[in-house]
């Protein structure tokens, strides 16, 4: 009896000991999640602090007398004429006309307010309504990058204000009686690249992204998806389909501007493929995820429990009716994640493509395969070492839409997952 | 810790002591040399469905069934019975060919069904195992609808050429399941949803959906509960009027409930055959009466 008292007090301490270790166990845990959240709340908070401005444009409303004069344009209907006028010079006037202190003789100056592209918007304008000549019209356009940059961080000392203090007095003026405003950034949505921030735009990155991500799932999917199912399912197992095994594995992790050395030795420099395009891009991407869809299609295939093919075979279903019926509609999901994960690594691809030429500076907008393109990652890495400064707060607004993006497939790939989960 | 596990020790000895407590043969039935190839009582039959002769079947180097020879009757149903281990679930799996899909397995000997060798180089599988029918030990029934899944064996065979005669079929397997009241307010239900019991009958009607000659269980009431097993007991007794029925079970009771013959497997050796009443109540062979006895097993 005594034993059973004292066996009894042991136990209890030791479970005691226990309890403390398992408590410390998931201490450890919960301060592991609170640094990856504390590093991605951060990193998050860093990348919108700094980027989002750059959703934000800057804009000058004036009203400008449309003098045929000092513009050199009689007719706007006449292209000839219209390419010779002078479309900022309005501008400037109304500017020096609106500034106090402000004469005619400090066009320099007054020219650093005005985006070099607002002579365009203006010029458009004109064409579209030629009665507009002789009279007087209320015109918003495009504030020099300068006056965005001063205008969005004044008092900032990260950022250097290239404006002199004459300039920054007229925009403060100009603030104050409402001329100078921020808006919603549309340009930055609809445009692009661009030498000038202030007209630059994530739209043709957003496109050739798009355009790289059709031709690379496209082409991994199914590509990736029969491989599996031809390992798993059909390939006899020995010394070749191991040796094929071991090299997928190898492949996944090899790095990725080794894909890009790939790309540019066989795609372009051999098979003659034209540089920078969407459609060589979705190439090498589609190299580099394929191991990825292979792995994850494979361990998909794999978790099919053994019951269901039994089920299947016992009642006499053929391998392909068995694959077919049961064995892909339960890997599916897997599959789909798997693919998606894939895809979403293959978005974020940076190094392959900069091999294949996609870092080239390219502001139409692509329209086709074999359009010269780029993708957001490239365009981010592109404006991140640009030394305007305006451009670095673009390139945060693009990494934002970047993982928007990302996030955005990845809630693709959970409700793929929970739609076509089944239980059994 | 010390305390705990000396007090396990003390109970094991316990153990051994009661065990000695009971009187032992002299000779224990692990010990008794089997012949390779002798079976003793009826395994052979006339004109019989199954005519399987010096079976051998090994997974690499290990022997797993070593030469045996039995005979299925028509419309038997015959159960094997034995240890776990003695190879009853791996021969089952060679009447229609289950074994297959596992490599490194090797089957020898001569396997006829009516006469024709099943596992001849042109002997299709699929023909095979829509004439041989299987129901498992856990219930496995596809993630798909009820319907679904009692027709899925007529659709891939072509036996229905409209809805209207899938649908026929579909019907009479549940009825013959005994299922077709619980389930035909619901046939678009997911099958994995019904109770184990339910869904082991659900296999069973899958499995005759496809008319097939022989029906082979291997322990199809294992993970099933008294009642629910009573009811597929119920229905094997049914079925054995249309059907040739192999049964693998590790319940005695349930050999003797439902078998015309038993087969006693023994560490790969077919032991003794015979009419089920003989072999529980005046087993030929010491190793059969030591496991029916519950020396062993």
């Amino acid at each position: 009896m005594t034993d059973r008292t004292e066996q009894a007090e042991i136990v209890r301490r030791s479970l005691k000991r226990r309890y403390r270790k398992e408590r410390r166990f998931r201490a450890y845990g919960v301060l592991a999640i609170a640094i990856a959240l504390a590093a991605l709340v951060v990193l998050l908070a860093d990348i919108i602090g700094k980027g989002h401005t750059g959703f934000l444009k800057t804009t000058i409303t004036l009203d400008v007398e449309m003098d045929s004069e000092r513009m050199y344009l009689e007719d706007p209907t006449n292209p000839d004429e219209i390419r010779m006028a002078d479309f900022v010079e309005p501008l400037i006037v109304s500017l020096a006309e609106t500034l106090p202190s402000a004469t005619e003789d400090d066009r320099n100056a007054l020219r650093g307010l005005i985006n070099p592209y607002a002579s365009i918007g203006l010029r458009d304008k004109l064409v579209a309504n030629p009665d507009w000549m002789g009279t007087t019209q209320t015109i918003t356009f495009l504030a020099h990058s300068d006056v965005d940059v001063y205008v969005k961080h004044q008092g900032d000392k990260a950022y250097s204000i290239k404006l002199n203090e004459q300039q920054q007095e007229w925009v403060n003026e100009l603030q104050e009686s409402g001329l100078v405003e921020t808006s919603f950034n549309d340009v930055f949505f609809t445009s692009g690249d661009s030498r000038d921030p202030a007209r630059a735009g994530v739209l043709g990155a957003i496109v050739g992204s798009l355009l790289v991500m059709f031709v690379t799932l496209m082409l991994s999917f199914p590509i990736g998806v029969a491989a599996a199912i031809y390992l798993e399912e059909f390939a006899p197992k020995n010394k070749l389909t191991d040796f094929i095994e071991v090299n997928i594995n190898n492949l996944a992790a090899v790095p990725s501007i080794i894909f890009g050395l790939l790309g540019l030795a066989v795609f372009i420099n051999l098979f003659g493929m034209p540089r920078s395009v969407p459609f060589v891009g979705g190439l090498v991407l589609t190299l580099m995820t394929l191991p990825t869809i292979i792995i994850s299609s494979r361990a998909a295939i794999k978790s099919v429990p053994p019951s269901v093919r039994e089920a299947a075979e016992g009642i006499g279903a053929s391998k392909m009716q068995v694959v077919l019926h049961h064995v892909l509609p339960l890997a599916m999901p897997g599959m789909l994640t798997g693919s998606i994960i894939g895809m979403a690594q293959a978005l974020g691809e940076t190094a392959p493509l900069l091999l294949i030429g996609m870092v080239a500076f390219i502001v139409e907008v692509p329209e086709g395969f074999f359009d010269a393109a780029t993708v957001l990652p490239v365009q981010v890495f592109l404006w991140a070492g640009s030394p305007e400064l305006a451009f670095i707060e673009r390139a945060s607004a693009a990494i934002m839409v970047l993982l928007a993006f990302l996030m955005s497939m990845n809630a693709l790939a959970i409700w793929l997952r929970k739609r076509l989960e089944r239980r059994w | 810790m010390n305390t705990m596990s000396s007090n396990i020790s003390a109970e094991a000895g316990v153990r051994e002591e009661n065990e000695a407590v009971v009187p032992v043969a002299e000779q224990k039935p692990e010990d008794t040399v089997i012949e390779e190839g002798k079976t003793v009582g009826k395994p052979f039959a006339d004109d019989p469905k199954y005519k399987l002769r010096n079976v051998d079947v090994s997974y690499g180097n290990d022997r797993a069934i070593k030469n045996i020879s039995l005979d299925i009757a028509r419309n038997e149903v015959i159960a094997f019975i034995g240890p776990s281990g003695c190879g009853k679930s791996t021969f089952l799996r060679c009447l229609n060919r289950m074994n297959d899909s596992i490599e490194i397995c090797r089957i020898k000997g001569q396997l006829l069904l009516d006469e024709e060798d099943i596992y001849a180089s042109k002997r299709d599988v699929v023909e095979l195992r829509a004439r041989v029918g299987m129901v498992f030990q856990k219930p496995n029934p596809f993630p798909k609808s009820i319907y679904d899944n009692v027709a899925y064996g007529p659709k891939i065979h072509g036996l229905a050429n409209r809805k209207s005669e899938l649908d026929e079929i579909v019907e009479n397997s549940l009825r013959k399941a005994g299922l077709w009241n619980e389930v035909k307010d619901r046939l678009d239900a997911t099958a994995t949803g019904m109770s184990g019991g339910q869904q082991q009958r659900l296999c069973i009607a899958r499995a005759i959906a496809v008319s097939p000659e022989v029906i082979l269980m291997d322990e199809p009431c294992s993970a099933l509960d008294p009642i629910a097993t009573a009811r597929v007991e119920e229905l094997i007794s049914e079925m054995s009027e249309s059907y040739t029925i192999v049964i693998v079970t590790h319940s005695m009771q349930q050999a003797a409930r439902v078998s015309n013959r038993t087969a006693y497997f023994h560490l790969g050796h077919l032991v003794e055959v015979n009419d089920t009443n003989k072999v529980f109540t005046a087993p030929e062979h010491e190793l059969t009466e030591s496991y029916i006895t519950g020396r062993f097993g």
